[in-house]
């Protein structure tokens, strides 16, 4: 089988940024942010879409990007850890409250789990606070809930519900 | 700001990378390299009658293929035999592909280079491999039976049987007031890092050079392994360990036969080659770890006091032995825990089964150990009707005791002597921490609410930073930078963060200022590896001994300049002064231009430097007879023996008596592993620790059929803990520092696992009151088990009984 009868095209808008790649159809969406598109910060922990390591954003919502073909977001959004941070329009960063809470909290080891954790997360709390729930004390099944689905060998994930709370107070506190 | 930063918490300075996508892991490097993908063995037992290729040679793309037939010289024998030993009589290692047989499910048969995965993997299906399927053994008891051999050539399955005995067993058990015997099991389970194998390699034709990046654990041994199976002079060969995620033990084997093929493929194609390990490949071609029988006989007093103890277990190596009996060895020493135990046999039956092979995960044996001592505590107890916590009590080695010669010889061929200590003082603080005298109304009151509530406890004594040794070089450079590099690798652990608050502490400058390197051997060429919770321990203390040596010259240099003695001089936030003596100065980056005659003015720290620089005696060497220029140290650490820590975990569970779900609701840990450097790491490592022996207590286990298939090779069905299934955990610390090494540090890697399995083993007993002794343990085979009408039924609970309490 030739690749090239079945190439594809698309556009996709990945962290905030048009992109252009000719992908075979059965292109992975994981394999071409990190293999066509060089994000690299999202991970492939076992391509069966249990671990979540390589979720991503699509349109907001957390996805399993080894779980979607690449011709399947043609035309949508995608945000991976990559895109978490913003601009501080002076040519640096500032990061994610979530992002600064993992690092604060130590919710992290060898690191490869984190971007999908951290994505996941991100869109958790951002969703609580588009619900008007930003200033609600933050429960426990809340935080269950945001971390429950990703798979972590290093933490035992005390560390990672503590970042939830810190990222969740920053957020109530009016953070970015 | 200060640089007395031993022991504090400091946050990683890994984290800036891996929070925001910048880590750089194997497979996101090479994005245009050629991908190998390989053809495994899909039966546990086979002989290959034929390889036939031809169907995927027509695909598009498709680069090379090899097979057995295509490795010659050193690449065509078998791997190596890491660490042979005398008792490891009958030890069998793989070919990189497989040589006209295979012994388990997963073997590598053959390797496709394409220009990409995806055509990788379509050449490989299309290749047809014949097989002669043999009979299979799986499990420690097959193989004991031996009426099928793994190896034609080994007929009983038995590789090494290793044997220690520290006084006369038979007669002391013959002498002993109480004696018992019981047999019990544990399961296989393995490391599963979230990042797979991979091995990336390039060829640079022109400096006819090569280097290779590796998920590994010992890049320094990965070096010299392809160095001599590619027969390449070392220094043609370079090997960097990227940022690895997670190890746990699995990627300290090597060479990998993937890690001597992409390499050989990179040379003969001219070209990069990568191969990355998926998830199914882990599972069934990765290494697995834990299986054993254990036949245990003690003797006791009235009082509990163990007066022998014989234990003969079976351990389930798997198909090969490339790391020889290290797991069946530290099994065998780290049993006795923190007991002082007067007579002591141990045989453990290392046999092959066709299974993937057995090498260390976190623990390495010791959690093995563990249940078998902890467990015959726990026996002795219920047999006196004593509490479990007060047997242990009394067998505990005292603090007056140290150093303790246990007359054992650990993995690293020195005597097991336990350096310091204290025992006791783990158990009141464990007591205290989970409420152990509380129990029983804990009990009444799960009791109230249908549930069955129990309680265990195990303690252990961990064997950790093992030598020979590490090494460590500290430079500080013109800059003022300051470069650190140690040959081990790192996997998460934070010894970026670590090693560099070490030298900030030992040196005197602000962290901001160090870089450190690991596991890059173009940077430290010698090197041991990362496992037995030896990193901090043995490259720490190099690590601290190097800065030391740059601290000396440092202010050698610096006494010359100041015109003072360097007794009386003091680096402080990078600036060398003279004592209580303001003013009188001099940055360390200034020191570090004037420790090279040769100064060119590249730079303004160069220009600056000349002020300071002093014309040196005509009728001496600018160079002095044992200096050297620059401002830099390589030191090495190198213990005399290993260093003990130590720790008692204490498990609550509540059982749900309609469906025998296990809930475990507290978990307490206290824990010793000597100074600590960051206590924030080590908590973050007793924090993964126990979560992995939760999991193996209650839900992972590698499900082999007979015929040798994992039936549960992927993370759907193999049950690793979501943050759903692990307790939270109360942690107290104890620090007994090491007197062996100059930070008084023992390591802290691999504690949290260790008593998992016997405490909430323990606890799951204590709550239904019939005897478990197959770990791990289901729902369903908790509910098999209280059903059976043969189960045996603790001496515990039928007192319990006796007085009303639900057992």
């Amino acid at each position: 089988m030739s690749s090239v009868d079945t190439d594809r095209t698309i556009t996709v808008t990945v962290n905030g940024v048009p992109r252009e790649a000719t992908v075979p159809a059965r292109r992975l969406l994981s394999d071409a942010l990190r293999h066509d598109l060089g994000l690299t910060g999202t991970h492939v922990g076992c391509e069966h879409g249990v671990c979540g390591a390589c979720t991503v954003l699509v349109d907001g919502d957390p996805v399993r990007s080894c779980l979607l073909l690449a011709v399947q977001v043609d035309g949508h959004e995608v945000t991976t850890v990559e895109g978490l941070a913003r601009d501080d329009g002076q040519g640096g960063q500032v990061l994610h409250p979530v992002q600064e809470a993992f690092r604060e909290c130590h919710a992290l080891q060898c690191g490869f789990c984190t971007p999908g954790f951290l994505v996941t997360i991100a869109a958790g709390l951002e969703k609580r606070a588009a619900d008007g729930k930003a200033t609600a004390e933050l429960t426990e099944d809340e935080v269950d809930d945001m971390v429950g689905g990703n798979l972590c060998r290093c933490t035992g994930y005390a560390n990672i519900k503590k970042a939830v709370h810190h990222a969740a107070a920053a957020m109530k506190d009016g953070a970015p | 700001m200060t640089t007395k930063l031993f022991g504090e918490p400091v946050r990683r300075r890994e984290d800036a990378r891996l929070i925001v996508g910048k880590g750089r892991y194997l497979d996101d490097i090479g994005h245009t390299a050629r991908a190998a993908a390989f053809v495994r063995s899909p039966h546990a037992h086979a002989r290959i009658t034929d390889i036939d290729v031809e169907g995927a040679l027509d695909v598009e793309g498709l680069v090379a293929i090899y097979t057995y037939e295509d490795l010659t010289g050193p690449m065509a024998e078998p791997l190596p035999v890491l660490i042979p030993h005398p008792q490891l009589h009958a030890p069998r290692t793989g070919y990189p592909l497989a040589n006209g047989e295979v012994n388990h499910v997963g073997e590598p048969i053959v390797m496709v280079v394409a220009t990409d995965r995806y055509v990788a993997e379509d050449a490989a299906e299309r290749i047809q491999v014949s097989y002669e399927e043999l009979p299979v053994v799986v499990g420690v008891d097959a193989a004991r039976a031996a009426t099928v051999a793994v190896h034609e050539d080994i007929p009983d399955n038995v590789a090494a049987r290793h044997h220690q005995e520290t006084a006369d067993v038979d007669a002391a058990l013959a002498a002993s007031p109480h004696t018992l015997e019981f047999t019990q099991y544990i399961e296989r389970s393995a490391c599963m890092p979230m990042e797979g194998k991979g091995v990336h390699a390039r060829w640079d034709a022109d400096d006819a050079s090569l280097r290779v990046y590796t998920s590994t654990q010992a890049s320094t041994s990965v070096r010299a392994a392809i160095a001599a199976k590619l027969e390449l002079s070392l220094d043609a060969v370079e090997v960097i360990a990227p940022d690895v995620g997670g190890g746990f033990g699995v990627k300290i084997v090597h060479p990998w036969p993937e890690e001597l093929l992409v390499p050989m493929a990179a040379i003969a194609l001219q070209t990069e080659v990568k191969w990355t390990e998926d998830r199914r490949e882990h599972f069934i071609g990765s290494a697995h770890e834990r299986q054993q029988r254990q036949e245990i006989r003690v003797g006791y007093d009235d009082e509990g006091r163990v007066t022998a103890l014989d234990v003969h277990a079976w351990h389930d190596n798997g198909a090969y032995t490339p790391y020889g009996i290290i797991v069946p060895i530290v099994t065998a020493t780290q049993l006795v825990g923190p007991y002082a135990i007067p007579a002591y046999r141990v045989v453990v039956e290392s046999v092959y089964t066709n299974t993937v092979i057995v090498t260390p995960y976190r623990g390495a044996g010791r959690p093995q150990g563990c249940y078998a001592m902890e467990r015959t505590m726990d026996r002795i107890a219920d047999a006196l009707g004593l509490d479990r916590a007060l047997v242990r009590e009394r067998n505990l080695i005292t603090p007056d005791q140290f150093p303790y010669d246990h007359r054992l010889t650990f993995q690293d061929g020195r005597p097991v002597i336990y350096d310091s200590g204290d025992y006791p003082g783990l158990l009141a603080k464990l007591r205290a921490l989970v409420g152990w005298e509380q129990a029983e109304t804990l009990r009444a009151d799960a009791a109230g609410r249908g549930k069955l509530l129990g309680i265990g406890m195990a303690m252990y004594v961990e064997g950790t930073g093992p030598g020979p040794y590490e090494g460590g070089h500290v430079q500080v450079l013109g800059s003022g930078k300051v470069l650190v590099s140690t040959g081990l690798t790192s996997q998460g652990q934070g010894h970026e963060t670590v090693f560099a608050q070490i030298v900030a502490s030992e040196l005197g400058v602000p962290i901001e200022d160090i870089e450190v390197t690991t596991g890059d051997t173009r940077r430290f060429g010698y090197a041991v590896g990362t496992f037995a919770s030896r990193a901090a321990v043995m490259s720490g203390n190099a690590i601290a001994l190097a800065a030391r040596g740059v601290k000396e010259k440092a202010l050698r240099i610096a006494a010359d300049v100041l015109e003072a003695d360097p007794g009386d001089l003091e680096i402080d936030e990078g600036v060398v002064q003279v004592k209580g003596t303001p003013g009188a100065s001099i940055p360390l980056r200034t020191v570090a231009v004037l420790s090279n005659p040769l100064r060119y003015a590249f730079d303004e720290a160069a220009k600056q430097a000349t002020q300071f620089a002093r014309q040196g005696s005509d009728d001496k060497p600018p160079v002095a007879e044992g200096d050297a220029p620059g401002l830099e140290h390589r030191d090495y650490y190198s213990p005399i023996r290993s260093t003990f820590a130590s720790g008692a975990h204490a498990a609550i569970v509540e059982i749900d008596p309609a469906t025998w779900e296990i809930d475990v609701v507290k978990y307490a840990v206290v824990h010793d592993c000597g100074n600590v450097v960051n206590p924030m790491i080590v908590e973050g490592q007793v924090h993964g620790g126990v979560a992995q022996g939760v999991g193996g207590a209650l839900y992972e286990r590698m499900a082999y059929d007979a015929d040798g298939q994992l039936q549960n090779a992927s993370f759907m069905d193999f049950l690793m803990p979501y943050a759903s299934e692990v307790p939270d955990i109360d942690i107290d610390h104890q620090e007994t520092p090491s007197p062996l090494n100059p930070l008084g540090i023992k390591g802290a890697g691999e504690a949290g696992v260790i008593p998992g399995t016997a405490a909430i083993a323990s606890a799951i007993e204590d709550a239904v009151g019939r005897r478990i002794s197959a770990m791990p343990i289901s729902p369903t085979e908790l509910y098999d088990l209280v059903r059976a009408p043969d189960t045996e039924r603790t001496a515990a609970s039928r007192r319990r009984e006796g007085t009303g309490a639900m057992a």
